[in-house]
């Protein structure tokens, strides 16, 4: 039994349409009857959940500063501080074509699914103060991204930030969504629910840069329709213990997605991944690319499952998880898993976690690259592949350089100990 | 332009250990600026270790002897600072290295021996159209596909920005088509012309010295160089093959993989 202050007396509380308070309520009842996970489950095993304290958090009261990440170009943008929705703006242009950036109203109680994965996404449908839609009509194409900019700056804050994602039928839309925080210890729970209708085309870009305090427990949720296509991308840089759990439904047929993320581990950090690529239909297409470095003594954990339901005839699902483990003391696991109940399919899954490339190394150091100029160079290098495919172009620069920055803290006693073999 | 260099690398008594396995057993020679060497041998005779254990590979363990430029010893230096030093080396098989491009690879090896990283650029182009690298490729991650040839253009490339004192070519000819060979040979005996460079070209077949002119021939067997003349060397090869000198007191192949890719 989780014995906190998220109550569902205090779901009631959080103010919002009738229909909400209602669900808010329920989805808090669940949570109060729930035991708080254990690394017993496979889905937590590897991960400090017994360490969480929810006692030791409560939800903020007020917004207090904003991100200060300035992203350029872009038609739309909604921010949070402390979980309060604390400003929208859209080009007249982008309102004009009917899209949609605000609150959930009176009449969106359909819009907004039940994403129970786990205990924590419950807690999101209970806690989260502020939900944001964005909704992309039929057939309407978005230029230039749409921002979701969420800021954490109270010290023990519990925030439960929630998008939804609706792009309407042969519609277009790039969405990014930015975490930061001060440096204070909080816990963030988000869930995004992504929903492509037939034809249409969805980049989503999530960026999580927290505070080295801050526990991250989040859940993306996406349905794909039929000759839809998403490429939906993680790029999973702070926190203390960051979990992205990711499940993508394949639900119409002819259905696409790519998953393509990267994370980057130092000083004490925890990056977890669950992935599961839901193939429900015939013809579907996922493709999975996660490559992460861990350095210092962090670790990092990925999981993976495709399921192929005996309907999804003419599946191709592929999964890539790549590791750089950077210093003797980091750790990275790597489970990649099938489970197959169609024959007429094409799976392939590939998994590794090993140092820097010897050969590598070598080739740049014999042109006069210093060990640890080369190192980065191919650290660098290793994650291009990711850079180079993630949606919201507009954003890249700004990955890149918060990635080059943990790249040039990188750790050397490594390379001390490996000079000891040489000639 | 400097004054061209003259330059030495004298190995004397190189005895090298790979896996376990003594490779070279008392190598000797001598390759000053401005000469062309060619090192001859079968295959499992150490020609590879050789290269390797000059330009420092790890895990090729030197056991005695010494390696030494302009009389200074590299042995306990590390590839970069070999490379610092005036040493360079081309591979069989250059290594891939995703997302890693040319020119910031010879911009982070010129900037760290104190050179202009922004001469760099212009430089690469200079050479590339030497050699007939096809600008296009010069965006590409290191050897990253890229034909044979392309490859030894690339690394010719490398050579002409980087300038060193002592190249090492270890089968500079394998999979390389005849254009290519002619054009980076060319570029080589250039840079021997008119930077005074030292070359050690290590092959297995005389017909790289049809394009590659060698003033010494070293055969060497199981490990040590068993006779060193002039070019006469390689074409009295080319008649009788190794037998005249491979004893039979050994000729177990050395197969050595080091290394791998850890993400096949």
């Amino acid at each position: 039994m989780i014995d906190s202050q998220f109550t569902p007396e205090a779901a009631g509380a959080i103010p919002g349409p009738d229909w909400l308070a209602r669900r808010r309520v329920a989805a808090a009842e669940q949570v109060a009857a729930s035991a708080m996970p254990s690394v017993e489950e496979e889905l937590w095993r590897y991960t400090p959940i017994g360490q969480l304290d929810l006692g030791r958090y409560q939800l903020a009261t007020d917004a207090g500063a904003q991100s200060p990440t300035a992203i350029p170009g872009h038609c739309a943008i909604a921010d949070t501080s402390n979980g309060w929705l604390c400003g929208i703006e859209l080009t007249p242009e982008t309102a004009a074509q009917g899209v949609e950036v605000r609150p959930l109203g009176e009449s969106d109680a359909e819009l907004a699914a039940s994403v129970d994965v786990d205990l924590f996404a419950v807690m999101n449908a209970a806690f989260s103060v502020e939900p944001v839609l964005v909704r992309v009509p039929p057939g309407v194409s978005v230029e230039g991204p749409i921002v979701v900019r969420h800021w954490i700056d109270t010290e023990g804050a519990a925030v439960f930030p929630r998008l939804i994602v609706d792009a309407g039928a042969d519609s277009s839309v790039e969405v990014l969504e930015l975490y930061g925080s001060a440096d204070v210890a909080a816990f963030v729970s988000p869930v995004v629910e992504i929903r492509v209708a037939s034809a249409a085309r969805v980049g989503y870009l999530a960026v999580q840069d927290l505070g080295p305090k801050v526990w991250h427990i989040g859940s993306q949720v996406s349905h794909i329709g039929s000759q839809a296509h998403m490429r939906a991308s993680t790029a999973a840089l702070g926190g203390e213990y960051a979990r992205m759990r990711l499940d993508t439904h394949l639900s119409g047929r002819g259905a696409t997605g790519d998953l393509i993320s990267l994370y980057f581990g130092d000083g004490d950090q925890t990056l977890d991944f669950r992935t599961f690529q839901d193939h429900a239909a015939p013809d579907t297409t996922s493709s999975l690319l996660f490559k992460g470095a861990v350095d210092d003594s962090s670790r990092s954990v990925y999981t993976g499952l495709i399921r192929v339901r005996p309907d999804a005839r003419g599946t191709n699902a592929y999964q890539t998880n790549r590791n750089i483990k950077l210093s003797e003391d980091a750790w990275a696991e790597s489970v990649p898993n099938l489970e197959i109940e169609n024959n007429e399919v094409h799976c392939s899954h590939a998994s590794a976690v090993g140092p820097i490339d010897g050969e590598q190394l070598f080739y740049l150091e014999s042109r006069g690259v210093p060990t640890e100029t080369a190192e980065r160079l191919i650290v660098t290098g290793f994650f291009d592949e990711v850079l180079d495919q993630f949606p919201v172009l507009e954003a890249v620069p700004a990955v890149r350089d918060r990635l080059q920055a943990k790249i040039e803290g990188l750790s050397h006693h490594h390379a001390i100990e490996r000079s000891g073999s040489g000639a | 332009m400097n004054e061209p260099a003259v330059s030495e690398l004298v190995v004397s008594g190189l005895h090298v250990r790979v896996g376990g396995q003594m490779v070279l057993n008392g190598v000797d020679l001598r390759v000053a600026s401005g000469e062309v060497h060619a090192v001859m041998g079968p295959n499992g005779s150490g020609k590879s270790t050789l290269a390797y254990a000059i330009m420092g590979r790890p895990a090729y363990e030197v056991t005695a002897g010494s390696i030494t430029l302009n009389g200074a010893d590299l042995v306990d230096l590390s590839p970069w600072e070999r490379a610092h030093a005036g040493l360079f080396s081309t591979q069989q098989y250059p290594t891939e290295v995703p997302g890693v491009g040319l020119e910031i690879m010879l911009e982070e090896a010129v900037a760290a021996t104190g050179g202009d990283r922004s001469a760099v650029e212009a430089q690469v182009a200079a050479e590339a159209e030497l050699v007939g690298f096809d600008p296009d490729l010069l965006y590409r991650s290191l050897n990253v596909d890229l034909s044979g040839g392309e490859m030894k253009r690339s690394e010719a490339v490398q050579l002409g920005v980087l300038r060193p004192q002592i190249a090492i070519l270890d089968e500079l000819d394998s999979g390389l088509d005849v254009d290519a060979l002619a054009a980076v040979s060319h570029r080589i005996e250039l840079a021997t012309h008119q930077d005074n460079l030292g070359v050690l070209a290590i092959t297995h077949f005389s017909r790289l010295l049809t394009v590659l002119h060698a003033d010494v021939v070293h055969i060497l067997i199981d490990g040590v160089i068993r006779e060193t003349g002039g070019p006469e060397l390689a074409a009295q090869l080319e008649d009788t093959g190794y037998d005249p000198w491979v004893d039979d007191r050994s000729v177990a192949p050395v197969e050595i993989h080091l290394g791998g890719d850890p993400w096949p």
